[in-house]
């Protein structure tokens, strides 16, 4: 905390005081968290107060709203189908983006700004407009023989699998991630490349093993972002596969509201505090990468 | 390694960076590329190099053409002005990363890593990260890093224009005793002067892509061949005032509105009958003329500029014509001051207004 307030130059009563003020902003996100907390835990709550079904407060502690995790074999099914997409978004996307963000970051081909362009307005496209034309890329997909959905663990790459949905989240996010990667390429010296080519490399092992390093904190930036992303998607599995109930957490979720029986918001609660906890576990490890993006600089040889 | 340039040249759209560039380098030589930036110097290094393609013209390596050679099977070194060490790898890990490449044995890495970084004074330094070191010690890991293949050709980009000016000394004289002892061909590009005379054995002196010479310090010092030459090489630079040479009485004048300099015969004949030529003396040999001795020029002092040792004088000759001399500053001249000035009129040199060649060297 000194060291913030002296890099911010402000005294120890400002810094109180901007403090109180960002408290206030974030109460109402706190709020909320504390609320999910408290009522995935209770029968039912008045507001923050967990209440029994006569009304009487601080009653009516159960574990009840928790009970999917032993009775409901799908979740487990979703569970893993969650982190296989949330994996596979992050091995495609980050790798698919190192190495386009390299090539368009140090080489020059005809079409290069074109294509630069072109990628910026694709993630500017909402995709929300391209969902029925992908859908009939998908169902095209799905014809061909074993990789249309022939395939083990994924399912393949056509309508109604998980490699599908993977295939359209990997190409959405493409966009975002291979500018973030050419802007960190773009920091990189030219002349660390070039020593490295005269010290006997070839051009890939120059991207492996003197770029790829040098840009480690954009990576796992890019890594984390993705996985997050992967992990908490809704629109495109609930719409490319059927069966909410058995493809990913969040369409689970989804499942539980959508039926007309009233619905246990306890328990979608505690379905939702399940969803966040790898989440919010991630976060806490790999801050220090996420934060090292934005202060980190080139160091030696610059 | 002898290297040769012919007719080499690189374009880049329509713009021209080296232009035709003949260049022939001896076999343990030191070259030193030497001109103003965006002179195509560092293009050139590049190219000898491999990093870039030449547009047209070869390059030879003991006269094998080596132009379509990527730059990992040339054998050469290269040390950069930016150090471009690796900064994620060790101080040691550095060093080797050449010798990896080459899947040369760990005991013998070990072996070349601690023999270099004993060479270069950094054998306490090969835990260390690039970013935990100076300057002066990052350009020793630089240099051993080139050093650690045994190059048959080094390659120097401006390796000392990042250092303070007390280390590019003490750098500068490590790196000529380090090429003497070793004997390996040496190129090295820079913009001063001064570190080219100092180091190198021939100079070729570039400007806007094109070769203006190629030859010894004293070569370029004594027998300038352009008007650009002349005033590159030498500090403080020369003098240079525009003068007609005329015969009178059998000596050669050289006179403009401002002055009258009778100077050498062997070099005012090359000059005289000419029109208007430009004349070059350098400061170093302009001196004061002691009491009683006969002066060639008057002048008033028109700026003084301490330099240390020396006192950078600019004199005023009449009206516009001014000459930059060295004094001793304990004659503590003040502007204003008359001084007499005597020309060693025997080192004059005298060039083409128009073509800008010399008129005494060609």
């Amino acid at each position: 905390m000194d060291e913030g307030a002296l890099r911010t130059g402000l005294r120890p009563r400002q810094m109180y005081f901007l403090m109180f003020l960002m408290t206030l902003l974030t109460l109402p996100i706190v709020v909320g968290y504390l609320w999910i907390f408290i009522s995935t835990f209770s029968r039912r709550t008045h507001g923050l107060i967990p209440v029994d079904i006569e009304g009487r407060p601080f009653r009516g502690l159960t574990l009840e709203n928790w009970s999917f995790l032993w009775q409901d074999p799908n979740i487990w099914k979703v569970t893993l189908n969650s982190l296989i997409l949330a994996l596979g978004l992050t091995v495609g996307v980050v790798l698919i983006s190192a190495m386009a963000g390299y090539a368009l970051s140090r080489i020059r081909f005809p079409g290069r700004k074109g294509f630069l362009a072109l990628t910026l307005i694709l993630h500017a496209f909402p995709s929300v407009t391209l969902l029925i034309s992908i859908y009939f890329v998908l169902r095209w997909l799905a014809r061909i023989p074993v990789v249309g959905r022939g395939l083990p663990l994924i399912g393949g790459i056509g309508y109604n699998t998980l490699g599908g949905v993977i295939l359209v989240m990997v190409s959405l996010q493409l966009p975002l991630g291979i500018w973030l990667m050419k802007g960190f390429f773009d920091q990189i010296p030219w002349d660390v490349e070039r020593a490295a080519l005269i010290d006997g490399a070839s051009r890939f092992l120059v991207w492996r093993k003197i770029l790829l390093p040098q840009i480690k904190p954009g990576i796992a930036a890019l890594s984390i972002f993705t996985f997050i992303a992967g992990w908490n998607e809704f629109l495109i599995p609930y719409t490319y596969m059927t069966q909410q109930e058995k493809s990913t957490i969040a369409t689970y979720i989804n499942s539980l509201l959508s039926e007309t029986a009233p619905v246990n918001y306890s328990q979608v609660a505690a379905v939702g505090l399940f969803q966040l906890l790898p989440v919010l576990l991630f976060f806490v490890f790999t801050q220090e990468y996420l934060l090292s993006i934005f202060s980190g600089g080139m160091k030696g040889g610059a | 390694m002898e290297v040769h340039l012919e007719h080499l040249t690189k374009r880049w759209g329509k713009v021209v960076a080296v232009d035709d560039l003949n260049l022939e380098i001896r076999s343990g030589e030191f070259v030193a590329l030497l001109g103003p930036s965006g002179c195509g110097k560092t293009t050139t290094l590049l190219m000898i190099a491999g990093i870039y393609k030449p547009t047209s013209g070869y390059i030879r390596f003991d006269g094998r053409v080596v132009n379509k050679v990527p730059p990992k099977d040339r054998n050469v070194g290269m040390v950069f002005q930016s150090y471009a060490l690796y900064p994620h790898m060790t101080v040691y890990e550095n060093l080797t990363f050449p010798l990896k490449l080459k899947k040369v044995p760990e005991e013998e890495q070990r072996r070349k890593a601690r023999r270099i970084a004993e060479m270069m004074g950094i054998g306490h330094l090969l835990d260390r990260y690039p970013a935990q070191l100076s300057g002066g010690q990052q350009q020793r890991v630089a240099l051993g890093r080139a050093l650690i293949k045994e190059p048959a050709l080094l390659l120097f980009d401006e390796p000392l224009s990042n250092l303070d000016a007390r280390l590019r000394l003490t750098m500068r004289a490590e790196i000529k005793r380090l090429q003497m002892e070793l004997g390996i061909t040496s190129i090295y590009v820079t913009h001063d002067q001064v570190e080219a005379m100092t180091l190198a054995d021939r100079i070729a002196v570039m400007r806007e892509g094109r070769l203006q010479a190629f030859a010894t310090p004293e070569e370029l010092y004594e027998r300038p061949r352009t008007l650009f030459v002349a005033g590159f090489i030498g500090n403080p630079p020369m003098n240079f005032t525009q003068v007609e040479v005329i015969q009178q009485d059998g000596q050669y004048l050289a006179v403009n509105p401002d002055m009258r300099l009778a100077v050498d015969p062997d070099r005012g004949s090359r000059a005289a009958g000419r029109g208007r030529v430009i004349m070059g003396i350098r400061p170093e040999h302009i001196t004061l003329a002691r009491d009683g001795e006969p002066a060639h020029l008057e002048a008033e002092v028109y700026l003084v500029e301490p330099l240390g040792r020396d006192d950078l004088i600019n004199a005023r000759v009449g009206k516009e014509t001014h000459l930059h001399f060295l004094a001793d500053p304990a004659l503590k001249l003040r502007i204003g001051d008359r001084v007499r000035l005597r020309v060693d009129t025997s080192r004059v040199q005298f060039f083409d207004p128009e073509t800008e060649q010399s008129l005494l060297w060609s």
